[in-house]
């Protein structure tokens, strides 16, 4: 470590970590900052749904705004690749079949 | 048609009320009638750095409240005849800067100057709302360090979502980017961020680069806008910035570190 700290010395490259750190930190709070408030909720009532057909974790599902020139998407990303689906809750969802 | 430009920031002591009266005295020196306001109620500075903190009578609040007219209270500069500067109130509290009030005044001062600079106070509340609120254009004053340089964007996102100009969906406020306090030497170490770096994080314009320079407190003790001082490498960097806004293109000075000179070695001029 002494050898290596003799050749780049962490003060040469304070400014390259505060670039990427800056960068990190600015893409997360960008992210967050259009978001209406209701998509967290709108997010776990889809998980609840979601949930009742195949086991998914929270974040699985990913929920966005975006706006495509004039037109607002609300973009909705289900992972399912791998989740296992509930039969039980596919019982409760169909009433019809289960009496 | 008078332009009203806000100068922001988000963080504090960055160098807002500094560049607010070297813009203003910039755009005056170029010919243009300009006003520059203080938006710090309570927190009154653009008096002392414009050097005329003996001579307010009356301020921005006794103007929107009535208790002044605008000519009564506007005060010419001695140095330029376009230049005015409208101080703030050093005792009301900062909610006296009603929208409506604030609106009214400008409208009034529309009718009389080219251009109207207002230097918003630090932060994101009321104060610093209603000075962006009613901007046709913003000048965003960031140091190259990690923590201005994300208020910087904080700004110009509520800039884009609670400006006039976006509550009636209009043309967006012009943004742009003015970089103090740069370091040349520092930033050749690898110690500061480059300009390019600032650039690409907050991907605006850049208006101008203000180097670190003896000028600017030299300008605040004797209470001279910095680009009254053409000889100050910071003062001819707000001059290059001010030519800028105006459309002229202007090489990019003062960001490559300055070689000893013998002559600025022996007659100390910064």
């Amino acid at each position: 470590m002494g050898l290596l700290n003799l050749f780049f010395s962490p003060h040469r490259h304070s400014a390259a970590i505060a670039k990427e750190r800056l960068k990190i930190v600015l893409a997360h709070e960008r992210a967050g900052r259009h978001a209406p408030d209701f998509l967290p909720r709108l997010q776990k009532e889809l998980i609840d749904v979601v949930c009742r057909y195949v086991e998914i974790r929270e974040d699985m599902i990913r929920v966005n705004l975006g706006k495509s020139g004039e037109t607002s998407l609300l973009e909705i990303n289900i992972e399912i690749d791998g989740a296992k689906p509930m039969l039980g809750g596919l019982r409760a969802a169909t009433p019809g079949k289960s009496g | 048609m008078a332009k009203v430009v806000v100068i922001t920031s988000g963080k504090g002591g960055v160098g807002k009320t500094t560049s607010a009266a070297a813009f203003a005295a910039g755009l005056a020196l170029r010919g243009h009638k300009t006003v520059v306001i203080d938006f710090d109620v309570g927190l009154r500075n653009l008096d002392l750095i414009m050097g005329c903190e003996r001579r307010v009578v009356f301020d921005f609040i006794n103007v929107i409240n009535g208790d002044a007219n605008l000519n009564q209270a506007l005060i010419k500069d001695k140095r330029n005849d376009n230049l005015f500067i409208f101080p703030t109130s050093q005792t009301r509290d900062k909610d006296a800067l009603r929208r409506e009030g604030v609106d009214r005044v400008l409208e009034e001062l529309k009718q009389q100057f080219d251009y109207i600079i207002c230097d918003s106070p630090a932060g994101i509340e009321h104060g610093a709302i209603t000075a962006l609120y009613f901007a046709d254009s913003a000048i965003i004053v960031t140091n190259p360090e990690v923590s201005s340089v994300r208020d910087s964007d904080r700004i110009i996102g509520i800039l884009a979502s609670r400006s006039r100009r976006a509550e009636r969906n209009e043309p967006p406020v012009e943004l742009n980017l003015l970089l103090t306090r740069y370091d040349p030497a520092r930033v050749a170490k690898g110690e500061m961020l480059t300009v390019e770096d600032v650039k690409e994080i907050l991907s605006i314009p850049l208006l101008g680069v203000i180097p670190e320079s003896e000028s600017v407190l030299r300008a605040s003790n004797t209470g001279t806008p910095v680009a009254f001082d053409s000889d100050s490498l910071a003062g001819r960097a707000y001059l290059d910035a001010v030519a800028r806004f105006l459309g002229e293109q202007r090489e990019m000075r003062f960001v490559k570190p300055e070689r000893r000179n013998l002559f600025r070695v022996l007659f100390g001029r910064a």
